[in-house]
């Protein structure tokens, strides 16, 4: 306490409580202060490049892609972007003017212009519209998340509530644990050996279900372990003690609270799920389709029929096409729609755990 | 439900027939308790008379709530726990025979813990949350029940504007009187009660002890307390414990005036503990 002017600025800041070395310094440009801002504004810096990262990719797609899904006339969104199938873009020179024409609208235009031959280049996909790669999405991230949910929630109500650490259940953990290591395109690789050739089931949106379904379980079955963990035993035991079974206290007494914790964790799968386009470039994704799901000739047609899916459209349009100033309206525009699903569903799920949860506290 | 109705019938004619302690509603036969390789029973032999509040008294870890914990078989929650040797018979049925229905005799052994733990329901689901878990869906049958464990757990008054609150809106002292309450709806016989004051104040520890004395009349009451005042003021029967051994059992008067084992009367007295 006695050699106050021996100790470094750390020491003496510990100390300022104790009333005998209470000693007030003017601030000083020393070594240790300089090292001290400079770790500050290191931390700091390496903070505000996320947001810059952040906001850069947000504009980026938000503008580009905007010009593609914003019109400047009412109704200020280009219904048919959003509503039509990707059509061929025919370019071509006529009566000194640039043509750019879908592929209907350029069919329109040659049969009121009968006899006129133009030499027209033509861009794939970049005409029309995203509409069924949005309902293929939907459809796989449904499908993937429903099973995902399913059997994630059940083998963690196992894991948590039945089970008894055993040899085999740490057998489970270390499976569960590298499953939730396993890039994605062996997962597709997986998809596509078992349940296209192996179960036969072609490229179609089970055969998506499964693989992505697959994928997603661990990080589903962690974090709704975690969820069931975070209930008080107290509740448990309460519930037990008024003689309720074990099936009827989990049921009524601890899933309803980890319920909140669990839809925060799908809201990460749903993110995954419809993100991934290796899972689903072997096994349910179809670079162009001209029917749209719902229309098959037998129900059960229904699962076995490959759709088209937005992240693997824009690796598509994006990589699969040669590359000209027509093909980027598509891409953005994909991005832009992509990324706007992706937050509505994550809102949207936020939004339901937050009205579970205000009406818990323990 | 059946059970339900019949049961006051049956520990009427139970009671009727032993006049004191002799013929104990709950007997614990040379109990020895392990939990993995730590063993913290030894020969606890044990009975517990009806219509009466048994104490269990002792310095921490020394097994008391172990042994309370038997008798509903909470134990079997917990990994590695078990009964070495002995048993427990409740009206003369080992309770951890095979055949023995745990879910049953959970209702007919109710219990209430250390910390109060209502759920986090509403006051009216709290208390109608073990009827609901029996299969009753009758409105007005719940009604009555939920009115009238309220009214038995000294609460009904306090809360009956706000039974639609959450059971965590009220004090402390009201969270331990509901968890009581939701004990009582069920129709337990036997009511296990872990300490039930250690985190209320001294006037909401007055009211729970007040209402175990008129509980009594109708239940079976066993207790753990590390309040020896409490023991004192609200047991008729006192057993005292200490390294997993029963050290003396008797009257609760006994004990605390004129015990038999100088080990009772050191911790009583305050001189270790």
């Amino acid at each position: 306490m006695t050699n106050v002017e021996g100790m470094t600025n750390d020491e003496t800041a510990s100390n300022a409580g104790s009333p005998s070395s209470f000693v007030i310094r003017h601030s000083s440009f020393g070594r240790g202060r300089f090292l001290e801002a400079l770790t500050f504004w290191i931390f700091r810096l390496a903070t505000y490049l996320i947001l810059a990262a952040a906001t850069y990719i947000f504009l980026d797609i938000g503008i580009k892609g905007g010009r593609t899904v914003f019109t400047r006339t009412a109704p200020f969104i280009n219904v048919a972007f959003l509503s039509q199938a990707p059509q061929t873009l025919y370019v071509f020179d006529f009566a000194g003017k640039k043509m750019t024409l879908g592929d209907r609208e350029f069919r329109d235009w040659k049969s009121v212009h009968p006899g006129v031959e133009v030499e027209a280049t033509s861009v794939a996909y970049s005409a029309g519209g995203i509409w069924p790669c949005i309902v293929g999405t939907a459809l796989l991230v449904i499908g993937s998340m429903a099973l995902a949910l399913g059997i994630g929630i059940s083998s963690a109500i196992y894991l948590s509530e039945y089970s008894r650490n055993g040899p085999l259940i740490r057998l489970v953990r270390i499976a569960i644990l590298n499953l939730a290591g396993v890039p994605s395109i062996v997962f597709g690789l997986f998809g596509f050996g078992l349940f296209v050739i192996f179960f036969g089931w072609n490229v179609s949106l089970i055969a998506g279900w499964f693989t992505l379904g697959l994928m997603v379980l661990p990080a589903i079955i962690t974090a709704s372990e975690e969820s069931l963990r975070a209930v008080p035993q107290g509740l448990r035991e309460g519930s037990l003690a008024l003689g309720a079974s074990k099936w009827q206290t989990i049921r009524k007494n601890v899933l309803p609270y980890a319920l909140p914790g669990i839809l925060t964790s799908s809201i990460l799968g749903i993110a995954r799920v419809a993100g991934e386009t290796a899972p689903i470039m072997f096994t349910a994704a179809y670079a162009m389709k001209d029917e749209m799901p719902w229309q098959v000739a037998r129900f059960t047609d229904f699962f076995f029929q490959g759709v088209m899916a937005l992240p693997y459209h824009i690796y598509v349009v994006s990589s699969k096409i040669p590359q000209n100033e027509y093909t980027e309206r598509v891409q953005y525009g994909s991005a832009f729609v992509f990324l706007f699903l992706v937050m509505l569903i994550a809102l949207t799920s936020i939004v339901l755990r937050e009205r579970s949860r205000s009406r818990l506290s323990w | 439900m059946v059970s339900v109705v019949e049961m006051p019938e049956k520990t009427s004619q139970i009671t009727a027939s032993g006049p004191e302690v002799r013929r104990g509603l709950i007997e614990i036969k040379q109990l020895d308790f392990a939990y993995g390789d730590h063993q913290v029973l030894h020969d606890v032999t044990l009975s517990i008379a009806p219509r009466a509040v048994t104490a269990f008294i002792g310095p921490s870890g020394c097994g008391k709530t172990t042994l309370l914990r038997c008798l509903n078989r909470m134990n079997d929650l917990i990994d590695g726990a078990r009964i070495t040797r002995g048993s427990v018979e409740i009206e003369g049925i080992d309770i951890n025979a095979p055949g023995v229905d745990v879910v049953d005799l959970r209702r007919r052994v109710g219990m209430v813990f250390q910390k109060s733990n209502p759920f986090p329901k509403s006051i009216y689901d709290n208390v109608a949350y073990g009827l609901r878990i029996a299969g009753i869906t009758k409105r007005t049958l719940i009604d009555e029940a939920v009115e009238r464990s309220l009214r038995s757990a000294a609460l009904w008054d306090e809360v009956k504007d706000r039974l639609h609150v959450s059971g965590y809106g009220i004090s402390g002292g009201q969270q331990q009187r509901l968890c009581i309450a939701r004990a009582l709806a069920v129709e337990p016989e036997i009511i296990l009660m872990d300490e039930p004051c250690s985190a209320l104040d001294p006037i909401a520890t007055a009211k729970v002890e007040e209402l175990i004395r008129q509980l009594k009349q109708q239940y079976t009451i066993v207790i753990v307390t590390h309040n020896m005042q409490q023991a004192g003021r609200c047991s008729d029967h006192t057993a005292f414990f200490y390294l997993g051994r029963l050290i003396e059992f008797d009257g609760t008067a006994k004990i605390f005036s004129n015990p038999r084992q100088r080990q009772t009367e050191e911790y009583i007295t305050g001189r270790f503990g």
